[in-house]
C-alpha cells in the first residue's frame, strides 16, 4: 500500500485488550466504519473468534496474540501491526487489569499487585504510545486514545491500585498532548463509564445488568467522536466520559 | 577505527564529525547541536522503516545447523516470500567471515526456525547461499512467527545482543528494514522538533535497507541488492520547496541517497509512491536531489565510503577518516555521527510568475 492511499482512507487501528468487552466493540465499530483494525490480546482464542466475526461482517482485523506489559514484547507488537495494516493512525490503550477480584482495602493490597496494575495500565500504555508515536509525529497524522475510569477521580474505596494507575494514565495522557502540541497528533482521555463486561462483573458482581451500559452503543459513540461523525469531539489533552444515558440499550 | 559495541546512554548525544564542503574544513561538535549547523529552509529527509527481526536461526531437514538473514521482500512471489542469504553453523559472536558455508541446499529444501517453518524455492544465480523462501500463506500467522523466532541482525564486535527495541528510530513506522536505517538512530524528537522551531523541516520516505554486508566476497560484491522504497507526495513537494527557495536537501542516511537519486528523473523530478532502485552511486556520481547526508563514520574500506565520495571531494573525505581515527571516533550501526555539507548551496530557482499564486508572500 503506498502512503498516499494510506494517508486516505479510514484510520489503520490498534486496539489493547482487543478480545473483550469494550476493546472488542471498538474493533467491532472502527472496521464498520471502514478501519483496518489490529486487535491485540493475550487469549488467542477469544482474539480470533473477534476477528473471525469482523472479517463475517466484510471488514478488515488481524489479532497479535501478545501480553503488552512484557517489555520486549512492544516493539514486536507495533512492527507485526504496522506490517499488518501500515501505518498506525489511531492507537486506543483499552487492555487494563483490575487486579487480584476481589477488590481489596489498600491496607491488604499486596505491593505486587499495585506494580502490576502500574504496570499494564500505565507503563506498558506508554511504552505501545511511545513505539507508534514517533510515527504519527512524522506523518503528521494520529490519534492516541487513553481509556480511562470514574475511578481515576473518584476515591471510591478498595479501588486504590487501579484508580492510582488510571489517574496517572489521565495525567500522562495530558502531557503526551501538551508536548505533541502543533505536530497533529492528538491525545485524548475517555471515561467510558460503567459497562456490562467481564471486568465490570469481576469488580461488583452483585451490580443490576440493567443499570450498565452496552459496550456496543459505548464503542458506537467514541467512534463517532473519533471519526469526527458527531458533534462535541473532543480536542487533544482533553478528558471526556460517554453518559450513561447514551450507553445503556433501554 | 573503533566500532562502538554498545548503544550511547542517549540516543542523541553521540559526536559528531561535521565535513563542510564549502570551506573544505573539518569541525568537531556533538549531535545536539545539529540545528545549529543547519539553516532556516534546508530540509532533513529520514528513512521510517521499522527494523525487522531479521535474523532467524534454525535448522535443515538433515538437522543441519544455519542462520538465515532476510534481505528483501520478495515482491515477485507476494506475501510470505522473502529473499534471505544462508550462514553456517555459529552466530553473530563470530565474524560472518569465519563462519562455515551453509549445507548444499537446493530448491524444495524445507528448513525449520524453531516454530516458523520454510521453504527454499528459489537459488540466486549470484550465489547459492542467496535463497528465495517461503513461510507461508497466511499474514497474521508468517507475522506473528518472524516476530516470535526473529531476532535483529547482530554484529560480531557488539558487546552484549541488541534486543528488537534497540534497532528502531524514534520515528520507525512500517518494518521494511533488514538492518536498521542507523544514520537516523540519534535522531531523538528533542533534535527533531529543535530543528522544526530553527525553520529546518523534515519529511520522510520508507526504503527496505537490506543487508550491509555478508563476509561472502561474491555475495558482497552484488550489495546492494534492488531495494524498494515509497515516497509520499508531502516528501516530493517539500523538496521542490526546498529547491526552489535555495535550500539544502540533507538525506539521513545512504538508503534514503539511494531512495531520492534511483527514484528521480534526470532532471531530478521525484514521482510519489513506491519503487524499486538498483542505482549504485559512487565517486563521480552527480547527485540530482540530495545536497548533503547525515551518516556514522565511514572507513574507505566501506561501500558506504563510495556514496560519501558522491557528496564531498575524495581527498576531503580521507581526511575526514583520518581525524576520526585519530581523535577516537566510534564506526557502524552504534557509532558517531558525520554530516557531510555541500560545497554550493544550489540556484536560486524563483517560483514561475503564475498570476493568481499566493506564494509571493514568501519572496
Amino acid at each position: 500500500m503506498s502512503t498516499t492511499e494510506a494517508t486516505q482512507s479510514a484510520p489503520a487501528a490498534l486496539v489493547t485488550g482487543g478480545s473483550r468487552g469494550l476493546g472488542r466493540a471498538l474493533g467491532l465499530a472502527l472496521a464498520a466504519a471502514g478501519s483496518p483494525v489490529v486487535l491485540v490480546a493475550r487469549e488467542q482464542g477469544p482474539l480470533d473468534q473477534v476477528v473471525a466475526e469482523i472479517r463475517a461482517r466484510g471488514g478488515r482485523a488481524h489479532g497479535i496474540a501478545a501480553d503488552i506489559a512484557d517489555r520486549e514484547a512492544v516493539a514486536a507488537i507495533a512492527g507485526q501491526a504496522t506490517a499488518l495494516i501500515g501505518p498506525i493512525d489511531l492507537l486506543i490503550n483499552n487492555a487494563s487489569t483490575l487486579g487480584p477480584a476481589p477488590l481489596r482495602l489498600l491496607l491488604d493490597t499486596d505491593c505486587e499487585d499495585l506494580s502490576r496494575a502500574l504496570e499494564v495500565n500505565l507503563v506498558a500504555a506508554f511504552r505501545l504510545t511511545k513505539a507508534l508515536a514517533g510515527s504519527m509525529v512524522l506523518r503528521r497524522r494520529g490519534t492516541i486514545v487513553n481509556i480511562s475510569s470514574d475511578a481515576a477521580v473518584e476515591a471510591y474505596p478498595r479501588w486504590g491500585a487501579y484508580a492510582a494507575s488510571k489517574a496517572a494514565l489521565d495525567h500522562l495522557g495530558r502531557i503526551w498532548a501538551a508536548e505533541l502540541e502543533g505536530t497533529g497528533v492528538c491525545v485524548l482521555t475517555v471515561d467510558p463509564g460503567e459497562m456490562n463486561t467481564r471486568m465490570h462483573a469481576d469488580a461488583i458482581p452483585d451490580a443490576d445488568p440493567a443499570s450498565l451500559a452496552d459496550p456496543a452503543r459505548v464503542a458506537t459513540k467514541i467512534v463517532g467522536w473519533l471519526t469526527g461523525k458527531v458533534s462535541g469531539s473532543p480536542a487533544s489533552g482533553q478528558r471526556v466520559a460517554v453518559p450513561l444515558a447514551e450507553g445503556r440499550t433501554s | 577505527m573503533k566500532a562502538a559495541r554498545t548503544y550511547p546512554a542517549r540516543r542523541d548525544d553521540v559526536r559528531l564529525l561535521v565535513v563542510d564542503g564549502a570551506t573544505g574544513s573539518l569541525r568537531e561538535g556533538r549531535t545536539p547541536a545539529l540545528p545549529s549547523l543547519l539553516a532556516s529552509g534546508d530540509l532533513l529527509v529520514v528513512n521510517d522503516a521499522a527494523t525487522l527481526p531479521a535474523s532467524l536461526h534454525g535448522r535443515d531437514a538433515a538437522d543441519a545447523p544455519l542462520e538465515a538473514r532476510l534481505i528483501s521482500a520478495d515482491s515477485e512471489r507476494g506475501a510470505g516470500h522473502f529473499w534471505a542469504v544462508l550462514f553456517g553453523a555459529g552466530d553473530w559472536h563470530q565474524r560472518t567471515e569465519d563462519r562455515p558455508p551453509p549445507p548444499a541446499l537446493a530448491a524444495g529444501a524445507r528448513l525449520r526456525f524453531g516454530g516458523l517453518a520454510a521453504q527454499i524455492v528459489a537459488l540466486s544465480p549470484v550465489s547459492p547461499r542467496l535463497v528465495a523462501l517461503r513461510f507461508g500463506d497466511a499474514d497474521d500467522a508468517v507475522w506473528a512467527a518472524l516476530y516470535r523466532e526473529g531476532r535483529p541482525v547482530q554484529y560480531s564486535y557488539l558487546a552484549h545482543e541488541l534486543p528488537l527495541w534497540a534497532v528502531q528510530t524514534a520515528y520507525a513506522g512500517r518494518p521494511w528494514a533488514f538492518e536498521m536505517p542507523s544514520a537516523g538512530r540519534p535522531l531523538s524528537w528533542e533534535i527533531l522538533l529543535a530543528l522544526s522551531r530553527r525553520g529546518v523541516r523534515w519529511a520522510f520516505l520508507t526504503h527496505a535497507a537490506g543487508l550491509s554486508s555478508t563476509g561472502d566476497p561474491v555475495l558482497d560484491a552484488a550489495l546492494p541488492l534492488p531495494e524498494r522504497f515509497d515516497i509520499p507526495a508531502s516528501t516530493i513537494a517539500a523538496i521542490a520547496d526546498t529547491h526552489q527557495q535555495g535550500g539544502r536537501v540533507i538525506a539521513v542516511g545512504t538508503t534514503v541517497v539511494r531512495a531520492l537519486e534511483g527514484g528521480s528523473a534526470p532532471d531530478g523530478s521525484l514521482r510519489e509512491g513506491s519503487g524499486v532502485t538498483d542505482l549504485r552511486i559512487g565517486p563521480g556520481y552527480r547527485p540530482r536531489v540530495v545536497d548533503g547526508i547525515l551518516s556514522g563514520i565511514h572507513t574507505a574500506a566501506e561501500s558506504h565510503f563510495a556514496l560519501l565520495a558522491a557528496f564531498a571531494p575524495l581527498d576531503l573525505l580521507r581526511s575526514a577518516e583520518r581525524y576520526a581515527e585519530a581523535h577516537g571516533f566510534t564506526s557502524h550501526e552504534l557509532g558517531d555521527a558525520m554530516l557531510i555539507l555541500p560545497a554550493t548551496r544550489r540556484p536560486l530557482r524563483l517560483p514561475d510568475a503564475r498570476p493568481g499564486r499566493s506564494d509571493d508572500a514568501r519572496i
